[in-house]
């Protein structure tokens, strides 16, 4: 079963990382960027890391690729034009698209049961191990990194509000 | 040999070829970030083969300096953009020694 995992989406990765480079417009470069993270998140699963493979997606695929998926709209003065040409079949396939993840999610949702959740004795989820003891490490062991961290996202947050403020 | 690690090294390959053959300042970007995923994966690679979870800590301070980076990095494109009308590093080389 893991090898099946591994072999299909470290092969989805990796194509989506060869697309990444071969991509003449960056904003289909970053749409197989945001693609070859998450079959990356899906072999984090498999290495049994589901804390990075959460992180993953919610910060690096999420919340990082939008914001550099802004950037590249507000920049790239060739994507508009290039976009307008493909505009009728990709809506068609963003079509089809959300209707699978439609019928996917219904299935799930009508499929999900809280009460078949593995729990221990305790109560709490058997999965939840693993991120505990993760989250221990880093506030015990590797505190001080962890605290240095938040020194330096303060600086870039104040390194990006200089840089990017309108000269008068 | 760990297939994981291989999978790594050639994700790393990719991003460094496309790193030098880009000619676009936010193609490169997207470039490094497939490099530092790549490192991500062989991290916890190694983290479950080690059977310790200090590659996972690792990969968690990894994705907070990219996100810093990402932040820093965008804003200097902004500021390229808005200066010289231009995304190709080879026309700002204006500290070219």
């Amino acid at each position: 079963m893991e090898t099946l995992v591994f072999y299909l989406f470290g092969g989805i990765a990796l194509l989506a990382a060869v697309s990444v480079v071969a991509q003449k417009r960056v904003f289909y470069s970053a749409l197989s960027l945001i693609l070859c993270l998450g079959s990356v998140a899906v072999l984090f699963l498999a290495l049994e890391a589901p804390f990075i493979a959460a992180v993953q997606i919610i910060v690096y695929a999420g919340a990082i690729m939008v914001m550099v998926l802004f950037v590249i709209m507000m920049l790239d003065p060739f994507s508009a034009a290039a976009a307008r040409d493909k505009r009728r079949r990709l809506t068609c396939l963003a079509a089809a698209l959300g209707l699978v993840a439609l019928v996917v999610m219904f299935t799930l949702m009508r499929a999900h049961d809280p009460a078949a959740l593995p729990v221990d004795a305790g109560g709490v989820p058997l999965a939840a191990a693993p991120v505990s003891r993760l989250g221990q490490l880093l506030f015990t062991r590797f505190l001080i990194p962890f605290e240095a961290t938040s020194i330096l996202i303060l600086v870039a947050i104040m390194g990006v509000v200089v840089l990017a403020r309108k000269r008068s | 040999m760990n297939p994981y690690l291989v999978l790594s090294l050639l994700l790393f390959l990719v991003g460094t070829t496309g790193f030098i053959v880009k000619k676009n300042v936010l193609a490169m970007f997207l470039c490094v970030e497939l490099m530092l995923n790549a490192a991500n994966l062989a991290f916890v690679a190694f983290a479950r083969d080690l059977g310790h979870l200090q590659g996972q800590i690792f990969v968690f301070l990894v994705m907070v300096v990219a996100a810093a980076e990402a932040a820093v990095g965008l804003a200097i494109m902004i500021v390229l953009y808005r200066r010289r009308q231009t995304l190709n590093p080879d026309d700002a080389d204006t500290m070219k020694g």
